[in-house]
């Protein structure tokens, strides 16, 4: 078992847990809370399997897989910014909603057969810098080389540049902006539909790169739980968020590839001669978000950090009796 | 002076009227939520036919099809309570813990433990087969409840000591609660290389209405099983709890308003973790009820998200024990019904869109929406 | 006592900014019942009245906060119409408000060039932070560009606040209680700033609800009472303190209760060498010693945020103390649960009643049983008898005059004296040894604070050690029988009470002390404590 193969997988599946997380970080920062990412991400993988399938596009597909997603997360957006209702039970709400949408519009997609997948490259130069190369830039789908790019630019925006820091106005103390002209509402309207398109592209991933096909809910496999909890391991900064995907990617192929061979370290392979034993490898990731975030949550209590303020509130201007 | 102000500034016009949106300062009638929720079902299941017309189905069958499927005959609406009886357990778990402000997603997963708890009694096995009944049940019943508030006492004790969010942890022991008993399934406990265990002896099943059928024919074919009774008494244990008992206003207050609770004087940590495990209890009873109570056998397939439709129930249901159950056989019929619905995931479309709109609706209930003449006053 | 001579016809100025016939109501309250207010350029115009008088809506109308349901504003003479404060803004009117607008996380520069066009994209603050720094200096506001706002003291953070108004233009800038939170010195600096601002032209609306400081630094006032004006843009240097008084209260204000003499007891609550950290990590008190007796009163004054709530967390069992001890009837409480303060007769009336002293969804019953529901007769084994609570919900509500439709009702749908009531009667009814007090009577209306000086009178009588922590200075002075002072996590002094003293002298020494002075070093002192 080569571990620069199954790196260089995990890469290809944390680009899809990094472009969910980067879009819950934008949302989450401008002090919405969108547990729908599940459900975008499963509309997501479905509309662009099947809009690939029936054109043959898979770019057409990526488009409108983050259309599909982006325009469902208005509704929670709607629900939760308009009319100011509870953040997380729409975001269950949303959830359901989108899964029920993906599995009926879906339903027999899975007999599609082939379809056209994303173009596969390899980086010419980058590729040959040792342990990196083969990991980062060899043989991946266009779209992680997309991850590579989003995650700085996300970083720059979100604090180098002026509508970043309206952003994060709006999410700490939304009142500060709104006497300043800002206008809340609209702001929050758009990072929901940024992490919209982010959770529908996501799905994309999936379903045009990393596993092609479509598997009903199976797809999407938790996922979308995983990049909540992400978010908050990252301390909703994009290059924790990236290392945290990434990471995560890893052992999710670590544990696929862990049960092939017949010799681990060349003692015999527990998993090989004991195949149930993967029902626990299978447990790992879940059990690993949940120690990433007893760690995130300690350092928030440790450094007084934590989250955007106004996180998970709604806002209401000029509330009368403080 | 007596300009109006639209006249010297054109460009905004005035429809000489808007809507306004006044805070809410008395309660609404009492039965205003229902109609509110009512109206908001309905506009869901107008969408909802919206959409499947779109798929290319007929919405007016379909949803005769639900009804005749759930209420139609006595047969069929026995199977309408078999499906209700666990949603009923486990929207009392939701309701338990958002009593308190805390999400419990982990039903679910709790759910799994719970039919794992007292297939182990069955299967380990820690009771000889030709256990009387009334031995068998309880224990399993007592299992079923302990490893379930096993499940939910992890989720709690990270919330309460490290402040970890707990919708994210209790989704987490959801999949890791699958394989867990997934494990047992294969591995341990299968039946002949089948994905399941050997059926349980008859001593540990729990009784049904059509076991008497020989003494009341009117009963044959009926699978209700005992799993309501059990359920049935949650509700009112529950209902006791929340209302009558120091815990519970102890809960209550807690839930209403932490830093009041804390100057109080109560301990807010250990509530969180006892809440979290006495959530996690009922939806372990609701695993044991379906594995005793339908199924007879551990296996994978047991649960058609009941966790997450509880969630749901106990929302739409105000957390009220009692409407708890009417909510739930709601569902469970929609449940039923949908299994024989093609395509498949229209039962949690409209479950989603259900839900989206009572959500949305309870804006109602906390904002006045009025139209109001604005009259200009020099 | 100076009053503005710099514009000594200021009634000739031109009129910058004319309010007309300002209604504004929001559910059950008229809040601005037809309201006429002008202000005229290069003046300091007060707008005076009692909390919850309309002030803050008014000048919330005029910021643009919110709209008026009638009425019209003119500025410089042009007829307006603000849908946001931005548009107020652009027209040149700026609020600094009681509570600061600004985002903690974020530096002094950032706050200030929040929602601007410039700088266009990239965010290269170096230049901004000294332009800002400059524009302060020129004002008389110190501080520093690059720190981060919630590092920034509150005097530090109002300067902030007037800066990001002044960076944006605004010519006419409305103070919200901007003293509320400052010590003396500061607000003699605030005065600074605001007198060189109309000198440059620029002029000021000053809500306060201190006829003191209105006495010293407006050219006018007009004050408000219950959403209507009583006198309007009089000017300061031809009225007296009492009319004004009069004025913003309709009645004679009656400055005293029958305060009976009483001889205190034994030391109910000793706090020896008390230290503790805020949240932040600061040190909140730096060795507090105090006492209480049974059957009196003791007041502790000082401005807002010198450690007055870290004391009250500890001594109600809600925060941990890194050093000293707080003992109840000679048993140690400090760092133990709140509970024990609780079962040994501490009651607590806390700052912030909606928050932190009730549950507002549940009902009045549920609320008054929160110290009473684990003992009979509320209590019946691990169940609660309901009867038993529902009566004595009952008695509480007749005895202490709570006005509610029933006991069933939420308390969220209470107004604040009411709800203060409820909590009253709630720790009263515990027949407690000691009582905290903290702030009792902020924003209730004068009937109610009479109220509750009167029960807290009753409490002294029946023998109950009252620790009574108030930043209004008459309060302490008409209800305590001794006072200390705490100002930066330390005890100044402490200072009786009495009839032979002369008031103005114990003002002028918590004065001091609360400004930074330790009583010893006050002159004439000794004769006097």
């Amino acid at each position: 078992m080569d571990p620069l193969i199954f790196l260089q997988a995990g890469v290809a599946t944390g680009t899809v847990l990094l472009f969910a997380a980067l879009g819950e970080v934008f949302a989450e920062r401008s002090g919405v809370l969108n547990l729908g990412v599940e459900g975008m991400m499963l509309l997501g993988a479905m509309s662009a399997f099947s809009v690939a399938v029936s054109t043959n596009n898979p770019w057409l597909g990526v488009i409108v897989a983050m259309l599909a997603s982006g325009l469902i997360s208005q509704i929670h957006a709607f629900i939760v910014i308009t009319l100011q209702a509870d953040q997380v039970v729409s975001g269950l709400a949303l959830t359901f909603l989108g899964t029920g949408i993906s599995l009926v519009f879906g339903e027999g997609l899975s007999k599609a057969g082939a379809v056209a997948l994303l173009p596969k490259f390899s980086v010419p130069l980058l590729t040959q810098i040792p342990v990196l190369g083969p990991i980062f830039f060899t043989n991946h789908s266009v779209l992680v080389y997309v991850g590579y790019i989003l995650t700085p630019l996300a970083w720059y925006y979100i604090n180098r540049t002026r509508p970043g820091m309206h952003l994060r106005a709006v999410g700490e103390y939304p009142a500060a902006a709104d006497t300043l002209g800002i206008s809340v509402y609209r702001l929050r309207y758009f990072y929901v539909f940024v992490g919209g398109l982010l959770a529908g592209l996501a799905g994309a991933t999936i379903s045009l790169a990393v596993s092609p096909g479509w598997f009903s809910e199976l797809t999407t496999a938790g996922m979308g739980w995983i990049a909540v909890g992400l978010v908050i391991f990252a301390q909703w900064d994009p290059f924790r968020a990236a290392f945290g995907a990434y990471a995560f990617g890893a052992l999710r192929r670590l544990i696929l590839d862990i049960q092939g061979p017949l010799t681990l370290f060349g003692l015999r392979n527990p998993f090989y001669y004991n195949p149930y034993w993967g029902f626990f490898l299978q447990m790992l990731p879940y059990a690993f978000t949940i120690i990433v975030l007893v760690i995130g949550s300690r350092e928030a209590l440790r450094k007084r950090l934590g989250a955007p303020a106004a996180l998970g509130q709604p806002y209401i201007r000029g509330e009368r009796g403080l | 002076m007596s300009e109006i102000a639209s006249e010297s500034s054109p460009k905004k016009r005035r429809l000489g009227f808007k809507i306004q949106l006044e805070p809410r300062l008395s309660e609404p009638p009492r039965w205003y939520p229902f109609v509110i929720s009512l109206g908001a079902i309905i506009i869901a299941l107008i969408i909802g036919g919206i959409i499947l017309a779109a798929v290319g189905g007929d919405p007016f069958r379909t949803y005769a099809h639900i009804g005749r499927a759930a209420f139609g005959s006595a047969g069929v609406f026995s199977d309408t309570i078999v499906k209700a009886t666990p949603l009923i357990l486990v929207s009392l778990a939701a309701s338990v813990a958002f009593r308190m402000g805390l999400w419990n997603i982990g039903a679910e997963g709790q759910f799994f433990l719970g039919a794992f708890g007292a297939s182990a009694v069955v299967l380990t096995p820690l009771l000889p087969v030709d256990t009387p009944r009334w031995i068998f049940i309880p224990v399993m019943m007592l299992a079923g409840i302990l490893a379930g508030a096993l499940w939910g006492f992890i989720p709690g004790l990270l919330k309460a000591r490290y402040n970890v969010n707990e919708i994210i942890t209790t989704l987490m022991m959801n999949y890791i609660a699958v394989s867990w008993n997934n494990f047992f399934i294969f591995a341990v406990w299968s039946e002949r290389g089948f994905q399941m265990s050997p059926v349980f002896p008859k001593n540990a099943w729990l009784p049904r209405l059509t076991d008497y059928a020989a003494s009341i024919p009117l009963f044959r074919g009926l699978t209700t099983h005992f799993g309501l009774i059990l359920a049935l008494g949650a509700a009112v244990v529950v209902w006791f709890v929340t209302y009558r008992s120091r815990w519970g206003y102890e809960i209550r207050l807690i839930g209403d308003n932490p830093r009041a609770a804390k100057y109080a004087g109560l301990n807010i940590k250990r509530n969180i973790i006892l809440v979290m495990m006495f959530s996690g209890a009922l939806a372990g009873l609701a695993g044991m009820s379906e594995i005793t109570g339908v199924v007879h056998r551990l296996q994978g397939a047991i649960s058609p998200g009941y966790g997450f439709t509880g969630i749901i129930i106990a929302w739409l249901a105000k957390l009220n024990p009692f409407a708890i159950v009417l909510v739930s056989v709601l569902f469970g019929a929609l449940i039923l019904a949908g299994r024989e619905i093609q395509p498949s995931g229209i039962p949690k479309m409209i479950q989603g869109i259900i839900l989206v709109s009572l959500i949305a609706s309870d804006f109602l209930l906390r904002y006045r929406v009025r139209l109001v003449r604005t009259a200009e006053e020099a | 006592m100076t009053q503005t001579e710099h514009h000594p016809e200021a009634k000739d100025h031109e009129i910058v900014v004319e309010m007309r016939g300002i209604v504004k109501r929001f559910p059950g309250v008229v809040a601005n019942d037809h309201v006429d207010f002008n202000l005229r350029r290069g003046e300091i115009h007060a707008l005076l009245g009692e909390n919850g008088a309309g002030k803050s809506t008014l000048m919330n109308v005029l910021a643009g906060l919110y709209q008026q349901e009638a009425g019209t504003i003119r500025v410089n003479s042009r007829l307006v119409e603000f849908s946001s404060p931005k548009d107020a803004i652009d027209a040149g009117i700026g609020m600094v408000h009681q509570h600061f607008m600004l985002v903690p996380s974020q530096t002094v520069t950032e706050n200030i060039l929040l929602g601007l066009d410039k700088p266009r994209f990239r965010l290269l603050l170096n230049q901004y932070d000294k332009v800002i720094a400059e524009l302060g200096e020129r004002f008389g506001l110190q501080i520093d560009p690059r720190a981060k706002v919630w590092q920034l003291s509150v005097g530090e953070q109002q300067r902030v606040e007037i800066i990001k108004m002044l960076y944006r233009g605004a010519q006419v800038l409305i103070m919200d209680e901007p003293t509320a939170v400052l010590a003396p010195q500061e607000i003699e600096g605030l005065f600074n700033t605001l007198r060189s601002m109309t000198a440059e032209g620029k002029s000021i609306i000053f809500i306060s609800h201190k006829l003191q400081e209105v006495m010293e630094i407006s050219d006018r006032v007009t004050v408000l009472r219950k959403g209507k004006v009583t006198a309007a843009g009089l000017l300061t240097k031809e009225i007296t303190r009492q009319e004004l008084a009069h004025q913003m209260v309709g009645r004679e204000v009656i400055f005293h209760l029958d305060k009976q003499d009483k001889q205190p007891g034994e030391v109910v609550l000793a706090v020896e060498n008390l230290h503790a950290e805020n949240d932040k990590g600061l040190p909140a008190l730096r060795g507090v010693s105090l006492n209480v007796r049974a059957g009196e009163i003791v007041g502790l004054a000082g401005v807002a945020g010198n450690g007055q709530r870290e004391l009250a967390q500890v001594l109600t069992g809600l925060r941990d103390c890194t050093q000293g001890k707080v003992l109840l009837k000679g048993e140690s409480i400090n760092n133990r649960p709140a509970r024990l303060g609780i079962r040994m007769g501490l009651a607590h009336i806390p700052e912030d009643r909606t928050h932190v002293g009730s549950a507002p969804n549940l009902s009045v019953t549920d609320n008054v049983i929160m110290k009473k529901y684990r003992k009979p007769p509320i209590a019946r084994g691990w169940m609660l008898d309901i009867p038993a609570a529902t009566q004595f919900a009952e008695e509480l509500k007749q005895a202490y005059d709570i006005i509610v439709p029933s006991v069933e009702t939420p308390v969220r749908l209470l107004s604040g004296g009411n709800l203060q009531r409820v909590i009253l009667a709630r720790e009263i009814s515990s027949e407690p040894v000691v009582m905290i007090a903290m702030q009792p009577t902020r924003g209730l209306d004068v009937g109610a604070i009479e109220g509750v000086h009167r029960l807290l009178l009753a409490q002294r009588q029946a023998d109950s050690a009252i620790l009574l922590v108030s930043e209004e200075l008459e309060e302490l002075l008409s209800l305590s029988d001794r006072i200390y002072v705490i100002y930066e996590g330390r005890i100044m002094g402490e200072v009786k009470v009495t009839s032979e003293k002369s008031e103005d002298k114990i003002i002028e020494m918590l004065g001091l002390m609360m400004t930074g002075t330790p009583l010893e070093q006050i002159d004439g002192a000794a004769n006097h404590v």
